[in-house]
C-alpha cells in the first residue's frame, strides 16, 4: 500500500520551483563560459622567445618561482638567477619580469582577473617601471 | 636459545647498518627526481659578481665634517630618494631611515653638563645602527627582521605583520611604521626600488641593494668623504684605519647592542 502525500499538488509545485531556483545559475549561464584569456606578448618578449624558464613552466609555476626569488633575494642576498641554459637574470619583479613584460594590463592582469586572483605584489613593487608618469 | 640482551643488540645494530646502506639508492633516486626534468643543469641562484662582501659591515661618521643641517640635508635626501621613503607632513606618520638629531638625544649618558661648542650645536646624523646584537630581531615574532651573515639587520617586508614589537625593542628609534599607504607621499619615485605598503615597519638597510651591485651606500656616496663604510672585521679596511686613528663613540653602548655605526666627534 502506497503512502499518501498530504497536499500533493502544493508539495510537487514547491519542489519544482525549488529545483528551478537552485539550478538557475547553471542553466542560465549554460554555454556562456568566459573564454580563456589571450595574453599579449610585447615585442621584446616575442623576440626573446625564451623566458627565464620554459614557457610551460612559467605558465604553471611562475608564482612558485617568484616566491623562491623573493626569499632568496630578501633573505640570502643572492640576486642573480642562472637558468638551465646558463643565462643570468637579476631576480627582480619590477626590473626583470616587467622590463620585458612591460604590458602588465594585457599580460599579467588578464589571466589574474580571469582566475580571480589578486596578488598583492604590486602594493609595493612598481608595476609600470617603463611608463613615464 | 640463550637470547641475551647482548645478542639482541648485535642483531639490531647489524640490521640498522644494513637498512642504512640498503635505502641509500632509493633516497638518491628521490633526490634526483626532485630537480625537475633532470637532463639539463638545474638552475641556481648566486650572488652578483660585483657584489661587495664583508664579514661585518660598519660605518664611521666623521661629525667634524658635517657641521650644519645644510651639510646633512643632501645625505638624507639621497637616501630617502633612492629608497622611496615617503614624506609625511604629519609628524606622527613620519618615516625616517636617516635623520638628524642633537648630541643630547643621540648620546644620552655621554652628555656632560658643559659641552664643547661642536657637540653642543652640531646636528648629528643618526640611522639604524645595524647592531651586532640586535634587539629588534629578538623581538620580531615572524622573523621578518633578521640579521644577515655580513651583519646587516634587514627587513623582509613580505613577512612583516606590523606588530611593531621591533619598534618598541629598538633603543634608537630607528624604525618607522607605515600608518598610511606611503605611495601618495613619495615625492619622486625611484622605479628601480619597491615602495612599502600600509602596515609594515621600515628602516635603513645599509643599502643592501646597492652593495649587491658593487656600489657604496647612498649616504656614503653623497657625503664627500665624511662617512666611511667598510668591513669592521678587516684590520686593513678604511673604517678600521679611521677607528685606529680617531677617538670614536657609539650610541647607547651601555645597552650592549654593539652598534656598527661609529662617530668621530
Amino acid at each position: 500500500m502506497s503512502k499518501k502525500i498530504y497536499n500533493k499538488d502544493q508539495v510537487i509545485a514547491g519542489l519544482v520551483i525549488f529545483i528551478a531556483l537552485v539550478s538557475f545559475p547553471f542553466w542560465y549561464n549554460l554555454g556562456k563560459a568566459a573564454p580563456a584569456p589571450k595574453v599579449e606578448l610585447t615585442k621584446q618578449a616575442k623576440e626573446a622567445k625564451f623566458c627565464v624558464r620554459p614557457t610551460e613552466y612559467m605558465k604553471a609555476e611562475h608564482m612558485q618561482l617568484l616566491d623562491v626569488w623573493r626569499d632568496t633575494v630578501a633573505r640570502e642576498g643572492k640576486r642573480i638567477y642562472v637558468n638551465e641554459a646558463g643565462k643570468r637574470f637579476t631576480m627582480s619583479l619590477s626590473n626583470t619580469c616587467l622590463d620585458c613584460h612591460s604590458n602588465k594590463a594585457e599580460f599579467c592582469d588578464r589571466c589574474h582577473n580571469y582566475a580571480s586572483v589578486d596578488p598583492y605584489c604590486y602594493d609595493c613593487h612598481i608595476d609600470n617601471p617603463k611608463e613615464k608618469k | 636459545m640463550e637470547s641475551s640482551r647482548r645478542e639482541f643488540l648485535k642483531v639490531a645494530g647489524v640490521s640498522a647498518v644494513g637498512m642504512g646502506i640498503g635505502t641509500q639508492p632509493v633516497l638518491d633516486a628521490f633526490a634526483a627526481s626532485g630537480g625537475e626534468s633532470g637532463e639539463a643543469k638545474a638552475p641556481k641562484m648566486v650572488r652578483g659578481e660585483n657584489a661587495l662582501t664583508a664579514v661585518h659591515w660598519g660605518m664611521v661618521i666623521d661629525t667634524r665634517k658635517l657641521e650644519t643641517a645644510a651639510d646633512l640635508e643632501p645625505l638624507i635626501e639621497a637616501c630617502h630618494k633612492v629608497h622611496n621613503v615617503p614624506h609625511h607632513e604629519i609628524k606622527r606618520h613620519e618615516i625616517k631611515w636617516i635623520w638628524e638629531t642633537e648630541y643630547h638625544h643621540a648620546f644620552p649618558g655621554k652628555s656632560n653638563k658643559y659641552l664643547n661648542e661642536g657637540a653642543e650645536h652640531r646636528p648629528f646624523l643618526v640611522l639604524c645602527n645595524h647592531c651586532e646584537n640586535p634587539p629588534c630581531v629578538r623581538a620580531c615574532p615572524t622573523k621578518a627582521t633578521f640579521q644577515r651573515e655580513d651583519g646587516l639587520v634587514l627587513m623582509d617586508f613580505h613577512r612583516c605583520i606590523g606588530c611593531r614589537f621591533c619598534m618598541a625593542a629598538c633603543p634608537f628609534g630607528a624604525r618607522s611604521f607605515n600608518f598610511r599607504d606611503p605611495r601618495p607621499f613619495i615625492p619622486e619615485t625611484n622605479k628601480k626600488f619597491p615602495t612599502r605598503c600600509k602596515g609594515v615597519v621600515e628602516k635603513c638597510n645599509f643599502c643592501a641593494e646597492l652593495l649587491a651591485e658593487g656600489k657604496m651606500p647612498a649616504c656614503v656616496e653623497a657625503s664627500n668623504g665624511a662617512i666611511a663604510f667598510g668591513d669592521l672585521d678587516d684590520p686593513e679596511s678604511e673604517v678600521r684605519k679611521l677607528l685606529r686613528e680617531n677617538y670614536t663613540i657609539r650610541r647607547k653602548q651601555t645597552l650592549g647592542t654593539e652598534p656598527s655605526v661609529y662617530y668621530i666627534v
